[in-house]
């Protein structure tokens, strides 16, 4: 039987405006292959965790350029285990500093990606990186 | 007889930022049939394409008007005073997301944002700390503020009030451009129809009793920054102005008592011919549609006045000095292009909020283009150009084309109820970006020259106590305060939102009563419902 596609949600977290990034990032995963649900704007953590479990997401992928990455990325994580939703990897991408990036990685945040990158390496990332639940 | 060989050209692709084909010369078989009086007339006169002031530079520089805000209200007061010794001539205000979304410091959403992206702003406490030892009579102040922006003006005049400086002194622009919100920007609390009632509300307001002041900042600044063209930025911005002008003439205002006093604020991206026939274009077609459909009769009405600001969305977090020369080269065509008013912007913020050292050389550089490089000594320098007259006309051309489609949707708020606007930009991002990702576009530093090990710089941190501060800050002052008071204006403010009286004089009272952001973006929010965006991407 086929492998079930991968299915990524890319949240925009926070009260920013800002989703040029993650309607580009959704759009060419969507080109990609994959199954991705976008959540539009303004979503709080809850919101998104609730449509990741719902979908049944193998991934998340955060934007946040509104320098609240720190507390919106560890919230995140800390509502998918108490859900009991550890295996849903957590990515993103945005305006993040790099000593911040070291520590969200540390927290448990698979990537992250910082203005400039290009939109093949976060394809190659979620068809390296993301697997698929059985 | 055969055609003698073309000399081999490079391979890119010769097309302008907004995909327009570019020729190899530009000549008088150009423009077939080009009018001087028709097309550009003499600055300060109708169609304005040489710009709107007779004398233009020589009669007075543009504004440089530097866009500032973060941490708490006496933390962006030091950077206003810090700007205004350094020779800045103009104030610009940027609130945090909680401002601009209508939550106060202490709302559980504020949570991690409060004083980040702008200032935090809750009551009138905040803003008379915001403002503390400015003297409103004397400087003009912008603020970046949309649909809590009928607070951030009730506020701003309670503090003149208190100052003592009559209202018909007070002179500012507020953003409070809500249709480029549902389009680009993105901050908005309830649906475009009563979002634009609000702004018509302060259009009124205004012209009756602050005559000074721009109630509406008609935006493409944000249009572009999320992705479109310059073509489209300049088609729905103008398109957007038409919209509140509608909407004001449908009221009954006299489209001569409010026009004046609309303004325009538009973004300077990376192509330089393009930009400046963007802002010669808009000026041209904005006063064509102020005489020909709305009927205008006093020249100020025709008149599209525009702060400009160099394209953040250009900038690179790769080798940021490099930002410095974009700057540079945007600045220039923005003054080239005619522009009232003008941010440039600083290396370092595809990091974080400018420092001070940043925000200095993107000062000093307008500084060096008004007084060093000569371009400010004659008007519209540029006109006349085979090259930019084409163009102009191009965007124009193509500018008339979208606004044509959009009047056949019913107009700007049916247009974005439809998502068009919306799906045009989307889609003009990602055909950008597909180019970038393939070289076609080249942004150096990033897919060009491109340096393995770069060094770190220095930039601005918002310590985490500011948002534990303005939270406790807020929380007393609120519970300071006469309740009663408080409970008698937000239901005064219903009843003025359910009906159809002008929400400012009952806003300028509850300020000054206290009333908080976060109160009246609770009562607009029962009273209009909350706007939810169609998923597109």
């Amino acid at each position: 039987m086929a492998e079930r596609s991968i299915r990524v949600v890319v949240a925009k977290p926070g009260l920013d405006g800002h989703d040029r990034g993650a309607k580009i990032v959704a759009r060419a995963l969507r080109d990609a292959g994959f199954e991705v649900i976008y959540t539009g704007l303004h979503q709080t953590p809850e919101q998104i965790v609730a449509t990741a479990v719902q979908e049944d997401a193998d991934a998340i992928g955060l934007s946040v350029l509104s320098g609240a990455h720190n507390y919106l990325f560890k919230r995140v994580l800390d509502l998918l285990a108490e859900q009991g939703a550890g295996d849903i990897a957590v990515f993103g991408g945005g305006i993040i500093p790099p000593e911040d990036i070291a520590a969200l990685k540390a927290m448990g945040v698979k990537e992250l990606f910082t203005p400039g990158t290009s939109t093949q390496d976060i394809v190659r990332f979620v068809r390296e990186h993301i697997r698929a639940a059985v | 007889m055969a055609e003698p060989e073309r000399p081999a050209e490079r391979p890119v692709r010769f097309e302008s930022l907004s995909g327009i084909p570019l020729d190899p010369l530009y000549s008088p078989a150009s423009l077939p049939g080009w009018s001087y009086d028709e097309k550009l007339g003499r600055p300060g006169e109708y169609p304005f394409t040489r710009g709107v002031y007779p004398t233009m530079y020589r009669g007075r520089l543009w504004t440089m008007r530097m866009f500032a805000g973060f941490g708490r209200p006496e933390d962006t007061n030091a950077r206003f005073k810090y700007l205004l010794a350094q020779g800045q001539t103009g104030l610009s205000t940027a609130f945090d997301m909680p401002a601009l979304m209508g939550y106060d410091a202490d709302h559980p959403r504020s949570r991690g944002e409060v004083g980040k992206e702008g200032v935090s702003i809750s009551t009138l406490d905040d803003f008379e700390r915001l403002f503390a030892d400015i003297p409103l009579g004397d400087v003009t102040t912008s603020m970046t503020i949309n649909c809590t922006a009928s607070v951030a003006l009730a506020m701003y005049l309670a503090i003149a009030e208190k100052q003592g400086v009559a209202w018909d002194r007070v002179g500012g622009t507020m953003q409070n451009d809500m249709l480029k919100e549902f389009i680009a920007q993105k901050e908005w609390i309830c649906p475009p129809d009563p979002a634009v009632r609000i702004v018509v509300d302060m259009i009124e307001f205004t012209a009756k009793h602050v005559p000074r002041f721009n109630p509406v900042s008609i935006s493409g600044y944000h249009i572009r920054e999320a992705g479109a063209t310059a073509v489209q930025e300049l088609a729905f911005t103008l398109a957007d102005g038409l919209g509140y002008v509608e909407a004001a003439v449908t009221r009954g205002l006299d489209i001569d008592s409010f026009a004046p006093r609309l303004s325009f604020f538009f973004d300077i991206h990376n192509d330089f011919f393009e930009e400046i026939a963007k802002l010669r274009a808009a000026r041209r077609v904005w006063a064509r549609f102020m005489k020909e459909r709305f009927g205008a009769k006093k020249p100020e009405s025709m008149r599209l006045r525009t702060h400009t600001q160099t394209a953040g969305v250009s900038a690179t977090a790769q080798q940021p000095l490099n930002n410095i020369a974009r700057v540079a080269l945007q600045a220039l065509a923005a003054v080239l292009g005619g522009a009232q008013s003008l941010h440039t912007n600083s290396y370092d913020e595809t990091w974080a909020l400018p420092t001070e050292d940043a925000v200095t050389v993107a000062l000093r550089t307008q500084q060096i283009i008004a007084d060093e490089s000569g371009v400010a000594l004659t008007i519209d320098p540029l006109g006349g150009s085979y090259y930019l007259e084409t163009l102009t006309d191009k965007m124009e051309a193509g500018a008339l084309a979208y606004i044509g489609k959009i009047d056949a949707m019913g107009g700007m708020v049916r247009a974005i109820d439809a998502g068009y606007p919306q799906r045009e930009i989307a889609d003009a991002a990602y055909h950008n970006q597909l180019l970038e990702d393939r070289k076609e576009k080249v942004v150096v530093g990033v897919n060009k020259y491109v340096m393995d090990e770069e060094r770190p710089i220095n930039y601005l941190k918002i310590d985490a106590a500011v948002e534990h501060d303005q939270v406790q800050r807020v929380q007393r002052f609120k519970a300071a305060r006469d309740m009663r008071r408080v409970e008698r204006r937000l239901k005064q403010l219903a009843d003025a939102c359910r009906g159809r009286d002008n929400v400012m004089p009952v806003l300028v009272d509850a300020v000054k009563d206290y009333v908080s952001l976060g109160e009246v973006s609770d009562v607009y929010r029962q009273a209009f419902g909350l706007y939810r965006e169609p998923i597109i991407f």
